[in-house]
């Protein structure tokens, strides 16, 4: 993985795996604490206490737990190297929260990269499931929500290309506007 | 700026010219991109944006591209497979956002198999 866009999107499609209807998808930067947080929430299935332990491991991956595989790890270490922390929280029935943080200006902290490129990517995986994708930079926010989306398009298909070219536009436009010159 | 309500008048457009082409989702021609961490790890994800612009530049209105997981070929990933109705699929490896594009103009639009691209080439 190259870009935190990229594990997002494939801790995101464990999400869908797990049959969610929402996904949150969160990403906020704050300069002055030199902290970038970012988090992938689900009402999915969950796991339970047993699997849960094991799934930011890949060495202890067996058959049972393939559809998990390196997804998790890669992640995990990715905020590990950046001098931050990674956690999971899941229940069984309720859904699953993957959250970590990375120190901003870290050497070796990845590149955000194209979160709308993972945002469509995302839909066109998610079926009916809807994304609802948060970035904030210091005190600018902008949420992007399918099911707003969805309403607007009242029965057209929203993975249709013509739609999907427009919100990736749309998702490039609105962070390019919240960072203001930045380059996260 | 890219606006909600140009959304809705593209769906307006879109209604408009859905009712003039007929419903035939059978006839459609399917490109599916393998999409778990092996195939995202290899670049699956902006050779399926290739894919989604070219469709779009071009007015498809005859395909419909979706993504799979994986599928036990890691190796062989970003894999696409194009699926002509009446014709036998074709998987397509190591595949790269130029590749992609040469396989929607050549294949998808006028039916000639890439063949150097295809599994059966690497083999």
């Amino acid at each position: 993985m190259e870009e935190l866009a990229l594990n997002i999107l494939d801790i995101a499609c464990n999400s869908v795996a797990a049959n969610a209807t929402k996904v949150w998808i969160s990403v906020s930067a704050d300069t002055a604490k030199d902290l970038l947080s970012i988090s992938v929430k689900d009402n999915g299935r969950g796991m339970d206490k047993e699997f849960l332990s094991t799934v930011a491991d890949p060495f202890a991956t067996t058959r049972k737990t393939r559809k998990v595989g390196m997804g998790i790890p890669l992640f995990k270490a990715a905020a590990q190297v950046a001098d931050g922390m990674f956690s999971i929280e899941s229940e069984v029935g309720k859904g699953t929260e993957t959250k970590a943080t990375f120190k901003l200006s870290h050497i070796d902290r990845m590149p955000l990269g194209d979160l709308a490129s993972t945002v469509v990517t995302l839909i066109g995986t998610a079926g009916e499931a809807d994304i609802v994708f948060s970035y904030t930079v210091d005190t600018q926010n902008y949420v992007f929500d399918t099911g707003e989306i969805r309403k607007v398009l009242n029965g057209v298909d929203i993975n249709s290309p013509e739609i999907i070219v427009y919100i990736k536009d749309m998702i490039d436009e609105n962070i390019t506007r919240i960072n203001g010159g930045l380059i996260l | 700026m890219k606006t909600l309500e140009e959304l809705q008048a593209i769906r307006d457009r879109m209604k408009t010219q859905m009712a003039s082409r007929g419903a035939a989702d059978g006839d459609d021609i399917k490109i599916v991109v393998g999409m778990a961490t092996c195939g995202i790890a290899a670049g699956a994800r902006p050779v399926l944006n290739a894919i989604i612009e070219e469709v779009e530049n071009r007015k498809l209105e005859n395909v419909k591209v979706t993504q799979t997981g994986c599928i036990g070929m890691c190796k062989l990933e970003p894999l696409v497979d194009v699926i002509v109705p009446g014709k036998e699929k074709v998987t397509y490896v190591h595949v790269t956002p130029e590749k992609a594009r040469r396989i929607v103009a050549s294949h998808v639009v006028n039916g000639n198999v890439v063949a150097e691209y295809t599994m059966n080439a690497k083999a």
